[in-house]
């Protein structure tokens, strides 16, 4: 990726990044540890668990897999002592279109990751944990499972890790090539060897009735190594990076029609689309201008170039103002996308120009999220199959003057009425596409 | 069971099995010491990466090892795209197709690496078993989003990840794997 190997732009503030992208870093375990690594696992084993999972709360870390739910509060739902063996699942199965982050750090940086698992599983009282990754990252996972070996004859895994009486082994379990299993449940299932249909919630919230229907913590990649850096950093310095309720950093994965699409690691809320678009990746090609912006994974509803956003923000006596937000001025964090009617989701950033047709991007998702339906609730099963026929025949000239409003009604009797969140994921580039940009989809009555 | 699996050389898979697949397989079964049915997906994998696809004795034996049905491993084989019943090419190349690298033109870079390896574009995209070169060599398909949509468009050769692929580039990739 070129543009991590560029220096940090001054926006950025790389930290879960930072070994990744250092010129001669290596991702075998001595280079680690010459660089200060495990040092907080030490640190983290000498605390009681219930200061660990303060220390994240205190934090503000939310999950950077796309949910965006605070970290601390969902560890605060395991009953460490309740008898039951407790299980972490790391989710590395990234595959929301426009998301490319947790492959930097699978790749350059497994240690980072062990760490941040090994704190959690001693905060938590786990002793079997696993890493989830896509097959497709069929490297990534050698370098992991080696890592793994690494750290465990260096004591930092196994039986009594460092001393502490304290037991957790973890392992890399491959996936298959299907979306859904990002998905929290039905990665739990595809781990149980199953297929991998997600679970109802309720009563299946992973805390709860998890892997083998035992109390589980899923978190992300990326969320793992932020737990690591929130004790090196210290919770109260990390949460000050960001804003108040998100905290830290977090990588913001840039696609598109932009002049250098990377991802770059920003404090939450530390730029503003446009700044981040214009300034962090050199704004758009030559001669083009910006249409439209999908702000946080595939999932998430499309912002159009030049629209405005009533928002409550503070006034110059401190007292909060409504006032009209452009586009472009939105800062990036989970509260603003979300008054914005979008979401900061998984980070992906999908940048389009004027040089794009809407029906065409959109008949793209729809494709994606026919082909990764998992099937087993009607209404996405045989809605998102419809209505990538739908557009798929509007691609191709032969659409109806019904079939924006087909569309429309398909989408809203998907969203809300599924077993997960799938049935939202792939109902609201619809429904918002068709809002955003209406003239690009009618079509002349015949 | 699916009719079309059929073993390339007409013998079973089960009955060719190596001793460091065997080695492979025991160990991966420990990695799940609460419930070996989890070890269906490692199983499958260690199947598919030995033979190049799974056929019938395949899904029977490791059905077998793990002391489940033969319908709960096919299922599997049915559900996930990445499992054949069916040969694919030597040189497997998965083109992403998804949003980003739609935009940076991976439609184009399909249809280019279809050209270079001699096979029809106009073969279904996606599915278990994606069209494959007369010789065999080579198959070309459509996957969805490989997480490097910042160096789009990519394709996924064998274990390799190429980025920024140009249709001109493909032929050269080609002759690299040849
Ligand atoms: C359809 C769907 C796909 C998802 N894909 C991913 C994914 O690829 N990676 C990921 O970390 N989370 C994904 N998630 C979110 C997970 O369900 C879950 O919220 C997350 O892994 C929790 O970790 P976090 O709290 O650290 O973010 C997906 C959710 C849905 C509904
Ligand atoms: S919403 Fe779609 S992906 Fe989710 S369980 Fe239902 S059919 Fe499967
Ligand atoms: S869209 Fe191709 S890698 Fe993401």
């Amino acid at each position: 990726m070129k543009s991590l190997l560029l220096p940090p732009h001054p926006k950025e503030r790389r930290i879960v990044f930072k070994n990744a992208w250092t010129q001669g870093y290596t991702p075998d375990i001595d280079c680690y540890v010459k660089n200060g690594g495990y040092a907080e696992l030490k640190k983290a084993l000498s605390m009681k668990p219930e200061e660990i999972i303060d220390e994240v709360k205190k934090a503000n870390l939310r999950g950077r897999g796309g949910a965006g739910f605070p970290c601390g509060v969902k560890w605060g739902f395991i009953r460490r002592d309740d008898g039951k063996p407790h299980y972490i699942t790391c989710n590395g199965d990234e595959s929301e279109p426009g998301t490319f982050k947790d492959r930097y750090i699978l790749h350059n940086d497994p240690h980072q990751l062990i760490e941040g698992m090994a704190i959690a599983a001693f905060a938590l009282n786990v002793n079997l944990a696993y890493i989830y990754i896509r097959c497709e990252f069929p490297k990534a996972a050698a370098i992991v499972a080696k890592a793994i070996e690494e750290a465990k004859a260096k004591g930092f895994l196994g039986k009594n890790i460092c001393g502490s009486g304290f037991d957790v082994d973890i392992y890399v379990h491959q996936g298959a090539g299907a979306y859904i299993c990002g998905e929290e449940t039905s990665l739990i299932e595809s781990l149980e060897g199953k297929r991998p249909y997600p679970r109802i919630k309720p009563p299946y919230f992973p805390a709860v009735l998890g892997l083998y229907m035992s109390p589980t913590i899923v978190n992300n990649v990326e969320t793992f190594c932020h737990v690591k850096q929130i004790f090196k950093i210290g919770s109260d310095e990390y949460a000050k990076m960001g804003t108040p309720g998100d905290g830290g950093t977090r990588v913001m994965c840039v696609s598109g029609d932009v002049m250098r699409p990377g991802p770059y690691e920003i404090p939450a809320g530390g730029v503003t689309l446009g700044e981040l678009i214009n300034d962090v990746c050199g704004g758009m090609k030559p001669g083009r201008k910006l249409k439209a912006i999908i702000p946080g994974g595939s999932s998430s509803k499309i912002l159009r170039a030049g629209e405005t956003f009533k928002m409550k923000v503070k006034g110059p006596d401190g007292e909060m103002i409504e006032k009209e937000v452009p586009l472009l001025d939105l800062v990036m964090d989970s509260s603003t996308l979300a008054a914005a009617g979008s979401m900061m989701g998984s980070g992906g950033v999908i940048v389009m120009d004027d040089s794009r047709n809407m029906l065409w991007a959109l008949n793209n998702l729809n494709t994606f999220y026919a082909h990764e339906s998992c099937g087993q609730c009607t209404p996405c099963r045989e809605g998102v199959l419809w209505i990538d026929k739908m557009t798929t025949r509007m691609v191709n000239g032969e659409g109806i003057a019904q079939d924006p409003a087909t569309l429309k009604n398909v989408a809203d009797n998907i969203a809300g009425r599924t077993v997960c969140a799938f049935g939202e994921a792939a109902s609201w580039p619809v429904q918002s596409f068709l809002e955003k940009f209406p003239e690009e989809f009618q079509v002349a009555s015949n | 069971m699916d009719k079309h699996a059929a073993p390339s050389n007409g013998s079973r898979q089960a009955d060719q099995i190596p001793t460091d697949l065997l080695t492979k397989i025991d160990e991966a079964v420990t990695h799940y010491p609460v419930s070996k049915r989890s070890a269906s997906l490692p199983l499958l994998h260690l199947w598919q990466n030995h033979f190049g696809f799974v056929d019938d004795s395949g899904i029977n034996w490791i059905a077998n090892r793990l002391e489940l049905q033969p319908i709960n491993i096919l299922e599997l084989v049915t559900f996930y795209p990445w499992f054949r019943q069916q040969a694919a090419g030597k040189v497997c190349i998965r083109v992403c197709r998804t949003l980003p690298c739609a935009l940076a033109g991976s439609y184009e870079v399909r249809d280019a690496f279809c050209k270079a390896a001699g096979i029809d574009p106009n073969a279904p995209p996606h599915g278990h078993s994606p069209p494959v070169s007369a010789d065999g060599k080579f198959s070309v398909e459509f996957v969805e989003c490989l997480a490097s949509c910042g160096s789009a468009p990519v394709a996924l050769v064998n274990d390799d990840l190429l980025e920024d692929i140009t249709p001109e580039g493909t032929a050269v990739i080609l002759s690299q794997y040849n």
